[in-house]
């Protein structure tokens, strides 16, 4: 399961992020902002008509990311 | 003498040591800069630099130091442009002292920088700055744990209301003292490589240090965002409270204007006439007419810019224009541009100039040229001082509002339209991620606007000045040769006369075509121009032009005026920003080209339709 597929207010962990077609540079920026293995992460609303979605980062970081983004973020399978 | 120890090189200190500010972007880096350095700041010319980076000289025990402020980084290790630049920099510039500014709230993923610096051998200060906010989300960080784990001094300060200055600037002096080497850094990426921070380290690191909150606390801001990033209010919300700022600013802004106006007036008539008195009359006519109103209409357009500086600056520092761009991120996606872009678009109803320089922010080089094509057709404030005039003088009263309402509307759809064409094509693709910070919402320091909006005005005033000036001295030239001539016998008017094969198909008579000529230097040049080219005051060129020119003619004249090229300054800033001749050259010609194919339609097809 991908960040993009979480629901807005549920949790999970993050098990991995994929370059996708951005490479190294994404990824980079993706783990600065806090998403790497073990972080807890919770969808906190979506836009309309397909917008990004609001993301809460551990406990004090928070970010809009597109869905499209946000599938190269891999969860930690079984969390609720 | 030299020496290797790890990334490192070691050299002979720095005859004037320097001290270079690293950070992530939202940390209040710029704001500490600004505090050590008592706002003094001057852009440098670093060689091999591309961008423009700070500097200042600081008295440090007794010494002068200089004071360079990197570019904002999320990683040492990146790879976006402005990571290069401070890798770059690093590798060609050797430094005495890293300061490493962290926001302490995020110090669960900032804590990274200090570590690669750490891991780079670089000696350090780490300031962790918003401890007043790391303190509103219950965090507990063991400072002296920390110092001790680190190895390097470390010190929660809050930049924004000055906490901590003296600590801070006793462990920079102290640090100063017992360096006697400078650091260049050999080959940052390998060696990062090899010494790698991983970032399942961080939070080991923290563990004994540091305790964040609970994963599940609501604080102010969450509360706020319901209201404000609700799938289906969040639009009308934010358009109500971008219509709320427009408001201030034409409240305050526009008659603001017309005291500037007085000042300069005064001026003219106390200082200026009777010093220049004893001058033969065609130097005086030159220096009032052409010089002293070029630095007049600058010296106008003061007051509506700081005003709107201050408001951007307030909405920005706030936290609300990410919000915006959330917002609005998924009508812009369908256009090849993303939320941020729409922020920049608004920015441009102030000035074009300072929202073509935000475009810096956009990674992707297509996604920023693209932006800062469609931002040339907002509709500045110059613009409405012209519209404000025409529609004053051709339409009927009441339907003023709904004539400058329409325009606004024209300004969006022209670019949303623009922006929707050219992202079809081959060279203006682009995969742009789009993945933005949502600070918290903070209420920003008086201090804090000031110097932002003090910052932007000089920058603005400097590349304005000149231009402005040589426009309204060209404008005389053109008005006032040959000697004796009037109206259109002028050279000036000649040209409006020769143009009359392209201008007359979209309603434009050779006085209005003049004007426009001029307009391309700057639209605060149009109206003066018009009184200089109909050799009329003002009022009666209003009563000249409304018998002379149809309301059709008018509003095509508006839209011409709209979408063409905005001023010389818009010109200047595209060429510096984008650092291409080429896309600068694209803007002027489609500017054009849209201008005259939007007016022709407009005007043929009113014809077409039977309105005179």
């Amino acid at each position: 399961m991908t960040l993009a597929e979480l629901r807005v207010g549920q949790f999970a962990v993050v098990e991995s992020v994929e370059t996708g077609l951005h490479g190294q540079g994404l990824k980079n920026r993706l783990e600065a902002m806090g998403i790497f293995p073990g972080k807890t992460i919770r969808v906190l609303r979506k836009a309309a008509m397909g917008g990004p979605l609001g993301v809460r980062v551990g406990s004090t970081t928070e970010i809009a990311i597109r869905s499209k983004e946000a599938a190269l973020v891999v969860l930690k399978p079984n969390h609720t | 003498m030299q020496c290797h120890s790890g990334a490192t090189t070691t050299l002979k200190a720095n005859a004037v040591k320097r001290v270079a500010v690293i950070g992530m972007p939202n940390t209040g880096k710029s704001t500490l800069f600004n505090r050590i350095t008592g706002a003094n700041a001057a852009v440098a010319n670093w060689p091999g630099m591309t961008v423009d980076i700070l500097r200042a000289n600081v008295k440090v025990n007794n010494e002068t130091v200089e004071f360079v402020d990197l570019p904002g980084i999320y990683d040492l290790n990146g790879f976006s442009d402005d990571e290069k630049v401070v890798q770059k920099f690093l590798e060609t510039f050797p430094v005495d002292l890293i300061v490493v500014v962290i926001n302490a709230s995020q110090i669960d993923r900032q804590i990274l920088l200090p570590l690669q610096i750490k891991a780079l051998g670089l000696p350090a200060v780490v300031l962790l700055n918003m401890a007043d906010e790391a303190k509103r989300y219950g965090i507990s960080i063991d400072i002296t744990k920390l110092n001790a784990d680190l190895k390097m001094p470390t010190l929660l300060i809050s930049a924004k209301y000055g906490q901590g200055h003296t600590r801070l600037m006793e462990a920079i002096s102290q640090a100063l003292r017992n360096s006697t080497e400078s650091y260049q850094v050999v080959d940052l990426k390998n060696h990062l490589a090899e010494q790698r921070v991983d970032h399942s380290q961080l939070e080991s690191f923290l563990h004994e240090s540091v305790q964040m909150p609970s994963l599940i606390q609501m604080t102010f801001t969450n509360r706020v965002d319901q209201v404000l990033m609700h799938p289906i209010w969040g639009i009308p919300l934010f358009f109500l409270s971008m219509l709320g700022v427009f408001w201030i600013i034409w409240n305050i802004g526009i008659p603001a204007q017309k005291g500037a106006g007085n000042v300069t007036n005064w001026l003219l008539n106390n200082i200026i006439q009777p010093v220049i008195s004893p001058m033969p009359e065609g130097v005086k006519d030159f220096l009032v007419n052409g010089v002293w109103n070029g630095v007049a209409t600058v010296a106008s357009f003061v007051p509506l810019i700081i005003v709107f500086f201050f408001a951007m600056a307030i909405l920005e520092d706030s936290g609300y224009l990410s919000r915006a761009a959330y917002i609005m991120d998924a009508l812009m996606s369908r256009v090849g541009l993303d939320g941020r872009a729409f922020v920049m678009q608004m920015m441009g109803f102030g000035c074009n100039v300072p929202a073509l320089m935000a475009t810096r922010v956009i990674r992707s080089r297509t996604m920023r040229i693209l932006s800062m094509l469609v931002i040339t057709f907002s509709l500045c404030s110059a613009r409405l001082a012209v519209y404000v005039f025409i529609i004053a003088a051709i339409f009927p009263k009441e339907q003023g509002p709904f004539i400058l309402f329409s325009l606004y509307v024209l300004s969006f759809a022209a670019a949303f339209l623009a922006a929707a064409f050219f992202s079809r094509l081959e060279i203006f693709k682009s995969t742009e991620p789009f993945v933005l910070e949502l600070p918290p919402y903070r209420l920003p320091t008086i201090r804090q606007v000031f110097l932002r909006g003090w910052g932007e005005l000089k920058h603005f005033m400097s590349r304005a000045t000149g231009f402005i000036v040589l426009g309204c001295v060209a404008v005389w030239f053109l008005t006032n040769f040959p000697v004796g001539a009037k109206g259109l016998d002028t050279l000036g008017g000649q040209l409006g006369v020769l143009m009359q094969p392209i201008m007359n198909p979209i309603g434009i008579n050779p006085q209005l075509t003049l004007a426009l000529i001029f307009g391309f230097v700057a639209k605060e040049v149009v109206v003066g121009s018009l009184a200089v080219i109909y050799a009329m005051n003002a009022d009666a060129v209003a009563h000249q032009m409304a018998m002379t020119i149809t309301p059709i003619q008018a509003y095509s004249f508006c839209i011409f005026c709209l979408l063409y090229t905005p001023c010389l300054t818009t010109v200047a800033t595209f060429k510096a920003e984008s650092k291409s001749w080429n896309y600068t050259i694209l803007s002027l010609a489609t500017s054009l080209g849209y201008a005259w194919i939007c007016s022709l339609i407009f005007y043929q097809g009113a014809l077409l339709l039977g309105f005179k």
